[in-house]
């Protein structure tokens, strides 16, 4: 493989970062603790989302749905199997659910797809709880396993590093440069000899496998799973708010987004609980107006702008085709 | 340019909160809360949770604070917004316990959350005195977090209670036995109509309209022409603020006159009296409170004048009590210490505004279950357990015509 040194580099950066936030259930086991991981949650989704919604420029509100199917193979499965079967249970249905919904929407694209995406949340929510009061018993399920936060930070870690290879893989196959062709026009992809249907479908469905894993490692936080809390689409849209402050255009993109998110969103919440909504909308007014691109775009437009000379042909004739 | 003044207006507001914040009061007990402001559930806990905190506090330190051995110590609240959201719940409790290290904490709204936060409120030590949740099976997650108090009592209760008020009236001869029962589709109404429908069959009463609709439904008019199509003796409607609501006045509407009428949560609520006004006379209810005790009626009073809005005819009155016992615990124990306050709770007996409260096995097992509007008034007319003050149900008089 010819692997560029600066793209070795970064896989090198990357790993010894990881590395060393491995070790952060060893200094903190409170709060802190409680925050890293939900920031590590928000980095796993958001980077598999960008995943597939970065290059293809199609918005997906799917995330919940993919994030309740991970967490109910969990919270069904929980008494009979031993939990790591049930983390292969969640990617086997993530990814059968993506290929479904990938195959269903085809020929979607725009805001019919976003809107397909926030009916298919509403629409697993509303078949779990039809399949549980039918042949399930409760609609409320306990999930009781002696992991602690460390567990679940470790587990997500290890998701969140497994998502930025096998992105950082994708990007450099065959596979990757279709789906950048498919994002930049749809049309020319197909008449280059792109199959965009079987890319569309794969990208989605690892994406969606990705999801869901997150949502079976949630489980055992939540205690106590309900078809509410599980589909609540509310995680659908900070996963698309994060995402689109970090930037989807690199792969390290939204987790530039999910860092500052967490932690502003933390820093409100604590000093104004009052005044959360507001503060957290004039945000999101803030974000999309002062930055349009994300923060990575505008990263990107400051370090162009101070060496325009050394901008090369090769890099921005993907990112800039458009 | 337009940006930079967009900048300068986000700064001064950044410097405008900077400057809050005061001195604080000489040694206070600090209790945290995280509940919902905000999302789906801020609705439930805006009306039953957070005035009772309020009016709660306010009381206690008007009287000088809450005494802790021979101290009278000020009450200061640290308190959080959950977002309606599980992650945010746990996030709160791991910053109430380990960054503000608050003395004592007060659990979320609902049973999700509440459920959610225990391993966390456990493995810190607090006491959790749940006031809006219950669930089945209860008796497994007592075990496992033994500071976790459940004052509504077990799911099943509820939905039994309508069902022994029909059985009661039929059985006295007042009603026959044609029941028509609707139920909304959500996690509640399904839990409830699981019990509900074998007690209702179990009681010898014959179901002739069954039907359910999904939450948010706004058209009921068909559910209530179905239903008085079947001509049923009694209606039972496991149903959420909104259908409860739109049931009635569909009923109202079409003159749909059955001898018992039940609406579950909502019905409860002081806005059911100011919509339906001397209509609601005679409508079951979930729920319910002994309203002709003193002690709650002064509570109301206090409610309404502290925190400018009425108490509900359910639930507000059993999430003040959940402070009472906080409150009475600390008094008795002399300390704050978790364990011997889990003790003093486990075993405790506590004077509140619902009556005596004494936790069996952690769970409370004297709940009101079914009410009857009458004249403004929610009586309790059935009850589990062992509670004083139900009333006889009476028939429900035809719908007046307006």
């Amino acid at each position: 493989m010819n692997i560029p040194r600066n793209e070795l580099l970064a896989l090198g950066a990357g790993l010894a970062c990881a590395a060393v936030l491995a070790f952060l259930p060893l200094v903190t086991e409170g709060f802190w603790l409680s925050l890293s991981v939900n920031i590590m949650l928000y980095a796993a989704i958001c980077t598999a989302w960008a995943l597939f919604s970065g290059p293809t420029h199609l918005v997906s509100l799917a995330s919940a749905a993919f994030f309740g199917v991970g967490t109910y193979s969990v919270a069904i499965f929980i008494d009979v199997l031993p939990f790591p079967a049930l983390i292969l249970i969640a990617v086997a249905a993530g990814a059968l659910l993506a290929m479904l919904v990938g195959l269903a929407t085809l020929r979607l694209s725009g805001v019919y797809f976003v809107i397909f995406t926030l009916g298919l949340t509403e629409l697993m929510g509303q078949i779990v709880t039809w399949v549980q009061t039918n042949f399930g018993g409760a609609i409320g399920l306990y999930v009781f396993t002696d992991l602690t936060e460390a567990h679940l930070y470790w587990l997500l870690l290890a998701l969140t590093v497994i998502v930025f290879v096998t992105g950082w893989l994708i990007n450099r196959s065959r596979l990757g440069l279709a789906l950048r062709i498919i994002g930049n026009d749809e049309a020319v992809a197909r008449h280059v000899g792109v199959d965009t249907a079987r890319t569309r479908i794969i990208l989605f469905a690892v994406s969606g496998a990705f999801i869901a894993v997150a949502g079976a490692i949630m489980a055992p936080r939540y205690s106590y799973i309900t078809p509410d809390a599980a589909f609540s689409p509310m995680t659908s849209f900070f996963v698309v708010i994060m995402a689109l402050l970090g930037g989807t255009r690199r792969l390290w993109g939204p987790l530039v987004g999910v860092v500052p998110f967490t932690l502003v969103m933390d820093f409100i919440s604590g000093h104004f609980p009052n005044q959360t909504a507001v503060i957290v909308g004039i945000a999101f007014l803030a974000i999309v107006y002062v930055l349009p691109d994300g923060v990575t775009g505008q990263l990107e437009s400051l370090f162009r702008r101070r060496r325009p000379a050394e901008q090369s042909l090769l890099t921005s004739t993907v990112e800039e085709g458009r | 340019m337009l940006r930079r003044s967009f900048n300068v207006l986000m700064l001064s507001a950044a410097l405008a909160v900077g400057t809050f914040g005061g001195a604080l009061a000489q040694d206070p007990v600090r209790i945290g809360v995280s509940a919902s402001k905000t999302g789906p559930l801020a609705g439930g806990a805006s009306g039953v949770l957070w005035p009772n905190i309020k009016l709660w506090v306010e009381k206690v330190n008007k009287a000088g604070g809450l005494k802790v051995g021979d101290q009278m110590r000020p009450i200061e609240i640290v308190e959080y917004d959950d977002k309606s959201s599980p992650e945010e719940a746990v996030k709160n409790i791991q910053r109430l316990a380990t960054q503000d290290q608050v003395d004592l904490i007060i659990p979320p709204y609902s049973t999700g959350l509440n459920l959610a936060t225990a391993p966390l409120i456990a493995k810190y030590g607090y006491p959790q005195i749940v006031s809006t949740g219950n669930a089945n099976d209860l008796d497994q997650f007592v075990k496992r977090w033994p500071n976790t108090f459940w004052l509504l009592g077990r799911a099943q209760g509820i939905a039994d209670g309508i069902v022994g008020t029909l059985k009661d009236l039929h059985d006295a001869g007042k009603i026959g036995n044609r029941v028509a029962v609707v139920n909304v589709s959500d996690a509640f109404g399904l839990e409830m109509i699981k019990t509900g429908k074998p007690a209702l069959k179990q009681a010898g009463f014959d179901i002739v309209y069954e039907s359910s609709y999904p939450l948010g439904n706004q058209d009921l008019a068909p559910v209530i022409a179905s239903a008085k199509a079947a001509n049923p003796d009694a209606f039972i409607a496991y149903s959420y603020p909104p259908d409860s609501f739109a049931l009635t006045e569909q009923a109202q509407l079409q003159k749909f006159d059955v001898k018992a009428f039940f609406v579950s949560v909502g019905g409860n609520l002081d806005a059911y009296r100011k919509r339906f006004g001397a209509a609601a006379n005679g409508i079951l209810i979930m729920g319910g409170v002994n309203a002709s005790a003193p002690i709650f009626q002064a509570y109301r009073k206090e409610h309404l004048e502290v925190t400018g809005q009425e108490a509900d005819w359910w639930a507000s009155p059993v999430a003040y009590a959940s402070l009472e016992i906080l409150q009475q615990a600390v008094e008795h124990v002399g300390s704050l210490d978790k364990n011997a306050l889990n003790k003093e709770i486990q075993s405790g007996t506590f004077k509140t505004v619902i009556g005596d409260v004494h936790f069996d096995n952690n769970i409370n097992n004297n709940n009101w279950t079914v009410g009857q509007w009458s004249d403004g008034v929610v009586h309790g007319v059935r009850a589990t357990g062992n509670l004083q003050g139900a009333q006889q149900p009476v028939l429900k008089p035809a719908w007046p015509s307006n």
